[in-house]
């Protein structure tokens, strides 16, 4: 066939505005005063904490939203096809709303004489001060993550037969010995694809800490004060953009040698 | 009991979800300022939004390159597809690899890695960033959906139809535009629809390439630095609305699909 030759213009675009860009970010990161050098790292290593604190979020709100999302998932995945269907819809919706007008959302339940603490001051509990704590980052996380975790584990859970959870019911497996060697095991795909989904993006997220915690930068933050503003530094920025893209690379290369499902195409 | 836990649980994760979107949507109805106690119902905020020369004009942008980008997208992408379809296996990972690299790497560094370049041709060319270099961007991150969508339709399609077609006669351009075009229009047309919604919804690369030029998402951005007013609850809301009724129109419309072809296979 030689229809490889429609490719060629997508080949050129991914080239010019893939590869590209990435080797420019590559070049700033060892771009010192007088050539090449470390110098943009040495700067970049004081940054290690708000790093280590990113990654400590990111980790908290995949665990968070793998406990949540695993139940929901399983559940879904046990309902009548077409109702199947309206949940999963269901689940997209939110999702379709910008990101910023959802961290907005919660802003105005969880402030100070919001929604929230009006229906706790209804039980005589509070006003409890939500706003501007490292709970409420972990709730924005949770909050905005949650269905990218919830669909890969659906998406796999509504693939395994009914039949096999009766047989090994039949069997005499307890409820949690057939969750444990049967729907666990089957399910392993979704996870990793889960934790991937919402794993990546909870470490380099922006805005979120801005707006619901204590006014700490995030990586995220931190990345975009040193591209717009006014204490530009293309190096710095590079440098550290270098790692966290290094980081999630291996990140991404663990976890799928125990899994070997193209993560492109879990995606849709 | 079983019965119970699941649709308690069930039903409190879609409360997480959902109650801080619909007290958003709620409160754009308020007639004061507040965004806790309802005071009484009035649309003054909505009248307030098709008022405000800002929003419009962002949301004007934000259609206009959501459009545009995903019209480009689908052209490329679909095109694309076809062609690495028809790659030997060894080199059609190593393109997917390149072509996924947008979806897997974080958003925040594909924006900041396109940034670098435009601000390099802004300054070889001293055209600052703006509707140009968001509609590249976007164009970049949209193309590798349509290839993804589209992808598993040529594998689902019979290798020997484009053949048949050419044996029968046909050009090669009019066999992929009257045989191959219509067996995978379902994957170009849910990549287009993909791409649409990720434009319009994008907010983070769009953050370090648009320059002035401002999308909807970058202005609310930049409004949230103060308390924001309630004519964007209103937009809220009706954003809400479009991807409710957009969504529900698919849905009904491949319900009607799915039912015609039952039909057809029942015959």
């Amino acid at each position: 066939m030689k229809t490889k030759k429609l490719s060629v213009p997508y080949l050129l675009w991914l080239a010019i505005f893939v590869v590209v860009p990435l080797v420019f970010v590559v070049y700033f990161a060892f771009q010192g005063k007088n050539g090449f050098s470390f110098e943009n790292y040495v700067t970049a290593a004081k940054y290690l904490p708000t790093l280590g604190k990113s990654l400590v979020y990111a980790l908290e709100s995949t665990l968070v939203c793998l406990l949540l999302a695993y139940p929901t998932a399983y559940i879904f995945s046990r309902m009548r096809t077409d109702r199947q269907k309206t949940m999963l819809l269901l689940i997209m919706l939110p999702m379709w709303m910008n990101f910023l007008l959802r961290i907005y959302s919660l802003t105005i339940i969880l402030e100070k004489n919001g929604l929230v603490n009006k229906i706790f001051g209804l039980f005589g509990l509070g006003p409890f001060n939500m706003m501007n704590t490292d709970g409420a980052v972990l709730l924005g996380m949770v909050y905005n993550f949650l269905p990218f975790m919830i669909l890969p584990l659906y998406s796999v859970m509504s693939k395994i037969n009914g039949r096999l959870l009766e047989a090994s019911a039949d069997l005499g497996a307890s409820a949690l010995t057939t969750l444990r060697r049967v729907v666990f095991p089957l399910s392993f795909p979704g996870i990793v694809t889960g934790i991937i989904m919402v794993f990546i993006p909870a470490a380099s997220t922006f805005v979120i800490s801005q707006r619901l915690g204590d006014g700490s930068m995030l990586i995220g933050d931190l990345i975009e004060t040193f591209f717009i503003g006014a204490y530009t530094n293309f190096g710095v920025g590079s440098a550290i953009s270098l790692v966290l893209m290094v980081l999630m690379l291996i990140f991404i290369g663990v976890l799928n040698l125990f899994d070997n499902e193209d993560v492109g195409d879990m995606l849709i | 009991m079983k019965k119970l836990f699941s649709a308690l649980w069930v039903g409190l994760v879609f409360l997480f979800l959902y109650f801080p979107i619909l007290v958003m949507v709620a409160f754009s109805f308020n007639s004061t300022t507040s965004k806790s106690v309802f005071t009484g119902f009035s649309l003054k905020w909505y009248a307030e939004l098709f008022s405000d020369p800002k929003l419009m004009g962002a949301l004007g942008n934000t259609l206009l390159v959501a459009v545009l980008s995903a019209i480009i997208a689908t052209v490329i992408g679909t095109a694309a597809a076809i062609g690495i379809h028809s790659y030997p296996k060894r080199a059609r990972n190593a393109v997917m690899n390149i072509s996924n690299i947008p979806i897997i790497n974080p958003e925040i560094v594909t924006g900041i890695s396109l940034m670098l370049m435009f601000v390099m041709v802004s300054r070889w060319m001293g055209l600052p960033m703006g509707f140009w270099s968001v509609l590249l961007a976007h164009v970049t991150f949209n193309v590798p959906y349509v290839v993804l969508n589209v992808l598993p339709k040529l594998r689902q399609m019979n290798t020997h139809l484009y053949e048949a077609a050419l044996d029968l006669g046909a050009t090669p351009r009019r066999a992929l535009l009257r045989v191959v075009l219509p067996e995978i229009m379902p994957g170009v047309a849910s990549g287009f629809l993909m791409s649409l919604t990720y434009s319009m919804d994008d907010f983070v690369i769009t953050r370090f390439t648009s320059g002035n030029f401002q999308t909807l998402p970058v202005l609310i951005y930049t409004m949230l630095k103060k308390p924001l007013p309630l004519s964007v609850n209103a937009l809220s809301a009706l954003l809400f609305l479009m991807v409710l009724s957009i969504l529900i129109a698919i849905n009904v419309i491949s319900a009607k699909r799915y039912k015609k072809t039952q039909k057809e296979l029942a015959k």
